[in-house]
C-alpha cells in the first residue's frame, strides 16, 4: 500500500502529538503509532512539568536554565537549555488553554511543587516549579494533546509499526510501516519525517519503561548512517518499586518523603547536604547503590525505604493517589502507614538522535542537518539534558521541542517539493521480516533479550568499569550473532506480535552496542555516566558530546563541542 | 505456586471459531497475570497474541476478561486469582486474534461526543483561573484511560452495540463538568438519545470493572440529572 502526506510523525506520545498539532494547521500530516495514541508512555509520567511560572513563590526562567545546565553536569547545550526554560512557561499556559486539568492554588492558579534539582537563586535551595495534576501529569498531557489532535482532524494510523526510514540522495522521503492487524507493509511518502518514538528502557532488566520502549526511531536512524549522541548517559531513577521497576514519582520526595537505610538513617544527608532527598537523580541513585554496597540496604538486601508515612493520609491520597494505588496493588502496603521498598530503575535516555534546537536531525560534528528529517522527545538529543535529566524536564522537552520541530517542519514542507522514493522502498524491511518469519535456528527472542537486559543492567548500569563494559561489548556481539538464528513460533500474517518483538530486539541489540562503545570510550565520570576507574569529571578532555556511528567494522566514535553561553562549568555539588 | 491458565484462543488465519487451551505454569504469587501471559508467550507458545505496554495499569492496553471479570492483566496478581485462571478477550467486541479485540467501534463512539476542550473566548495571557472546588468537581472522570473494561462489562452494551457505552459518557462528563469548558450543550445533544445515556439501566457493572476506580455509574447519573432537571449553559 502506498500513502502520501506532506509530513509523517512517527510516534504518538507528547512530542509527536505536539508537533502534529503544528503541522495540522498548514498541510497534510499523518501520525503513525505502533500502539493506540493514548497508550503512549508519556501517559505514565507522574510528578509534573517544570516551568518558572512563579505562582507560589518567586521564580525565574534563568534559574530553571541554570538548574538544567548544572543538573546535566555541564554537558547540556546551553543555547537549548535557554530555549527550554524560556518557552516552558508559554507551553504550560498553552496546555492549560487546551483544557489540561492542572491542580490549583487556593487563588485558582496552576499549583506548583518542589522537584529534584530545581532551585532558586542559582542553587540556594529548592523551589516550587513543578506544575502538576495530582500524580498523573503525563496522563493529562497525553490526553489533552490527543484530544486537540482529534479536534483538528489529525489523521492517525494506529497500530502501524514503522520499520524503516527512507532516505534518498541525502534527503528524508518517507517511512515503511508494518500494519499489525494485517501484516501488510505500507510505504508512506512524505516531504518531512519526525521521529518521536520515545525511550529505550527495555535495554535493561529493571526499568520503569513500557514494553514498547525499544528505541525504534534511534535504531532505524543508526542503520541509515545517522549517528547517535551521548548514548552513554542513561538515567536510573532512584525510586522504582523493588524488582518490578515501576516508577514511584519524585513528587513523593517533593511532598516531603524521605529515603531511609536499614538503620533508619536519612542517608542523603551525607551525600547532598543542601538538597538532601531532592538532589538530582543520578546522585540519589548512586547513593542508594553505595548504601546497599555498604550493607545498609534493608535487611542487607538490594533496596532502601522511601518513607511518606509522616505526610499524613490526606497528602498521600490527594497529591499521590496513583502511587498509593500502585503500592496497594503491587506491594500490598499502604504508603500512608508503611515505607515503600525502592531501588534504582532504568528510566530515561539522555542520549539519542542528534538534533538542533528546531528538531532538525544533524549527522556530524559540524552540525550538518539532514534535510527533511526531524526528531523530538526522548528519542532525540538536543541536548537539553546533558549527562543527567532533571525531573519534570522530560515533559517540558516534549512540548517545547515538539512544538519547535512541528513549526520548522511546517515551514520545510511549504518550501520544498517531494523527492523521489528509492526503488522498491519496502524491500529491505520486507526481507528482514521474511528472514525472521522463515528462521529455522534454535534461538528464542525472549532468551536473547533477557541476556541482553541482564548484561546491560549489571555491566553498563549505574556504576561502570572498563573491564565490565568491554566484556559487555563483546557479549553483545555474540548476542547479535545468535539473533541471526532466531526462530519464531508464529509464522502468521495477522497480529503477529512475536515478529514485532523480534524486530524490536534487533533494535535493542544495535542500541546496546553503541551505548557500551560510547561508555567504554568516555574515561571520566559525569552525570549518569559513573566510571569507578575514572571517578572525576574531566572537562579538559571530555567536555564534549559523543557521536556514535554504526559501521561495518563496529562502532565509530566522533565528538562535538558543547554549547556554553552563560554558565562556565563548575564543580557540581548540592 | 502452580497454576493453570485457561486461555481462549482464536487464530483468524486457521480457526473458524475460538477454542480453549490450558497452560500449566509455576508462578510467584506476586507476579502479575501479564507476567504469566508473557511466560506463556516467551517460553511456551509464541503465537499467543495480546496487547500490552506500560505493565502498571496506566496505558490501558491489556483489558481482558479474567475469571469472568474485566480487569487489566497488569493490575491483578496471580496470588489473588486462584489455581485455575480463565482468560478471555473483552466481550462485546469482535475478536481479532486470541485476546486482541477490534477497538475501532469503541474509539469511534468516543470521538462522537467531542472529547476535547471547547472554549470560544480568546485565550488569556496566562492560565484561566479555576477554583480548587471547581477542579475537584470533574477530577474522578479525568482518570479514564480508555481501556474499555467498563463498556465491555455493560449488559446494555451487549444487548445493543449502538449504545455509546459508559467510557464515552465518562469522557463527556470530564468536559461537561469542567467550569472552563463551553461545549456542554453540544455534547448533551449527542448524549440525550435512546442510545446515549438513556440506554444505561444503572446496573453498576461498569463501576465494578473500572481499573481506575472511577465512579462510572455515578458519572452517568450526573449527566442524566443534568439533562432532566437543569439544561444548563
Amino acid at each position: 500500500m502506498y500513502h502520501s502526506f506532506d509530513a509523517i510523525v512517527v510516534g504518538a506520545g507528547g512530542a509527536g502529538l505536539r508537533a502534529a498539532l503544528e503541522l495540522g494547521r498548514s498541510g497534510s500530516v499523518a501520525v503513525l503509532t505502533k500502539l493506540y495514541p493514548t497508550r503512549s508512555h508519556t501517559g505514565t509520567a507522574q510528578g509534573g512539568i517544570g516551568a518558572a511560572l512563579g505562582n507560589v513563590e518567586e521564580d525565574l526562567w534563568e534559574w530553571h536554565m541554570f538548574d538544567t545546565v548544572k543538573g546535566g553536569d555541564y554537558l547540556t547545550d546551553q543555547d537549548a537549555a535557554e530555549i527550554l526554560a524560556r518557552e516552558a512557561v508559554d507551553t504550560v499556559y498553552e496546555l492549560e488553554h487546551w483544557g489540561l486539568p492542572f491542580d490549583r492554588t487556593s487563588d485558582g492558579k496552576i499549583a506548583q511543587r518542589p522537584f529534584g534539582g530545581h532551585t532558586h537563586h542559582f542553587g540556594k535551595g529548592a523551589v516550587r516549579r513543578s506544575c502538576y495534576a495530582a500524580d498523573r501529569t503525563g496522563h493529562m498531557i497525553l490526553q489533552t494533546l490527543y484530544q486537540q489532535c482529534l479536534r483538528h482532524s489529525v489523521q492517525f494510523f494506529d497500530e502501524y509499526h514503522v520499520v524503516d526510514l527512507l532516505i534518498q540522495d541525502g534527503v528524508a522521503c518517507g517511512v515503511v510501516a508494518y500494519q499489525i492487524l494485517t501484516g501488510e507493509f505500507h510505504t508512506f511518502r512524505a516531504k518531512a519525517v519526525l521521529l518521536a518514538t520515545g525511550g529505550m528502557g527495555r535495554l535493561f532488566r529493571i526499568t520503569s519503561n513500557a514494553h514498547a520502549l525499544t528505541g525504534d526511531g534511534p535504531a532505524m536512524a543508526l542503520r541509515r548512517g545517522i549517528p547517535l549522541e551521548d548514548m552513554e548517559f542513561f538515567q536510573f531513577h532512584p525510586t522504582g518499586i523493588r524488582k518490578m521497576g515501576i516508577l514511584i514519582t519524585e513528587a513523593v520526595r517533593g511532598e516531603g518523603g524521605i529515603l531511609l537505610n536499614d538503620r533508619g538513617e536519612r542517608f542523603m544527608e551525607r551525600y547532598s547536604p543542601t538538597l538532601l532527598d531532592l538532589a538530582p537523580r543520578d546522585i540519589v541513585s548512586r547513593a542508594i547503590y553505595l548504601e546497599v554496597r555498604n550493607g545498609l540496604g534493608i535487611g542487607g538486601k538490594d533496596y532502601v525505604h522511601l518513607d511518606a508515612t509522616h505526610l499524613g493520609r490526606d497528602v498521600v491520597e490527594s497529591k499521590l493517589p496513583d502511587i498509593a494505588d500502585f503500592c496497594r496493588t503491587y506491594l500490598g502496603i499502604d504508603p500512608a502507614t508503611e515505607p515503600m521498598p525502592v531501588q534504582p530503575t532504568a528510566h530515561y535516555a539522555m542520549g539519542g538522535i542528534p538534533t538542533d534546537t528546531d528538531g532538525r536531525v544533524i549527522v556530524d560534528e559540524k552540525n550538518t542537518a539532514l534535510p527533511g528529517l526531524y526528531a523530538a522527545g526522548e528519542c532525540a538529543c538536543v541536548s537539553v539534558h546533558g549527562a543527567n535529566r532533571l525531573g519534570t524536564n522530560s515533559l517540558v522537552d516534549l512540548v517545547v521541542f515538539g512544538r519547535r520541530a512541528g513549526r520548522d517542519m511546517a515551514r520545510y514542507v511549504r518550501e520544498n517539493d517531494f523527492v523521489a522514493l528509492p526503488p522498491e522502498p519496502e524491500c529491505e524491511a520486507c526481507d528482514e521480516a521474511e528472514r525472521l518469519l522463515k528462521g529455522t535456528g534454535q534461538e528464542r527472542v525472549a532468551d536473547i533479550r533477557q541476556e541482553l537486559q541482564d548484561l546491560m543492567m549489571d555491566d553498563v548500569g549505574v556504576f561502570r568499569v572498563e573491564e565490565q563494559i568491554a566484556g559487555a561489548l563483546s557479549k553483545i556481539g555474540e548476542l547479535k550473532s545468535r539473533y541471526q538464528k532466531v526462530a519464531l513460533d508464529d509464522r502468521g500474517q495477522k497480529f503477529n506480535t512475536e515478529l514485532l518483538e523480534a524486530i524490536e530486539l534487533g533494535y535493542l541489540l544495535d542500541l546496546a552496542e553503541v551505548t557500551a562503545a560510547s561508555a567504554l570510550a568516555r574515561q571520566e565520570s559525569r552525570g549518569a555516566h559513573s566510571r569507578e576507574d575514572y571517578p572525576e569529571r574531566d572537562d579538559d578532555h571530555w567536555l564534549k558530546h559523543t557521536l556514535a556511528y554504526q559501521t561495518g567494522e563496529g562502532v565509530e566514535l566522533k565528538y562535538k563541542p558543547v554549547s556554553i553561553t552563560r554558565f562556565e562549568p563548575k564543580p557540581r555539588t548540592y | 505456586m502452580n497454576v493453570t491458565l485457561r486461555i481462549q484462543r482464536f487464530n483468524p488465519e486457521t480457526d473458524s471459531k475460538p477454542h480453549w487451551e490450558e497452560y500449566p505454569l509455576d508462578v510467584e504469587p506476586s507476579d502479575r497475570l501479564l507476567d504469566a501471559l508473557h511466560e506463556v508467550k516467551w517460553h511456551h507458545d509464541g503465537t499467543l497474541a495480546f496487547r500490552r505496554s506500560c505493565a502498571h495499569g496506566i496505558c490501558g492496553s491489556d483489558a481482558m476478561t479474567i475469571n469472568n471479570v474485566n480487569r487489566l492483566a497488569c493490575k491483578v496478581l496471580m496470588g489473588d486469582l486462584g489455581a485455575r485462571v480463565t482468560v478471555e478477550p473483552l466481550r462485546g467486541f469482535r475478536i481479532v486474534k486470541d485476546l486482541v479485540v477490534d477497538m475501532e467501534p469503541f474509539f469511534e463512539k468516543y470521538r462522537s461526543i467531542k472529547p476535547y476542550f471547547i472554549n470560544y473566548d480568546p485565550d488569556p495571557p496566562t492560565e484561566r483561573y479555576q477554583s480548587q472546588e471547581e477542579r475537584e468537581r470533574y477530577d474522578d472522570t479525568t482518570k479514564c484511560i480508555l481501556c474499555a473494561a467498563c463498556t465491555s462489562s455493560c449488559p446494555s452494551y451487549w444487548g445493543n452495540r449502538e449504545f455509546l457505552g459508559p467510557a464515552t459518557i465518562v469522557q463527556a462528563h470530564r468536559f461537561i463538568f469542567d467550569s472552563r469548558d463551553q461545549g456542554a450543550n453540544e455534547r448533551l445533544e449527542v448524549l440525550n438519545d435512546r442510545d446515549g445515556v438513556w440506554r444505561c439501566r444503572t446496573i453498576f457493572n461498569c463501576t465494578g470493572a473500572c481499573p481506575r476506580e472511577i465512579k462510572v455509574t455515578q458519572a452517568i447519573g450526573e449527566v442524566k440529572k443534568l439533562l432532566l432537571f437543569n439544561r444548563m449553559v
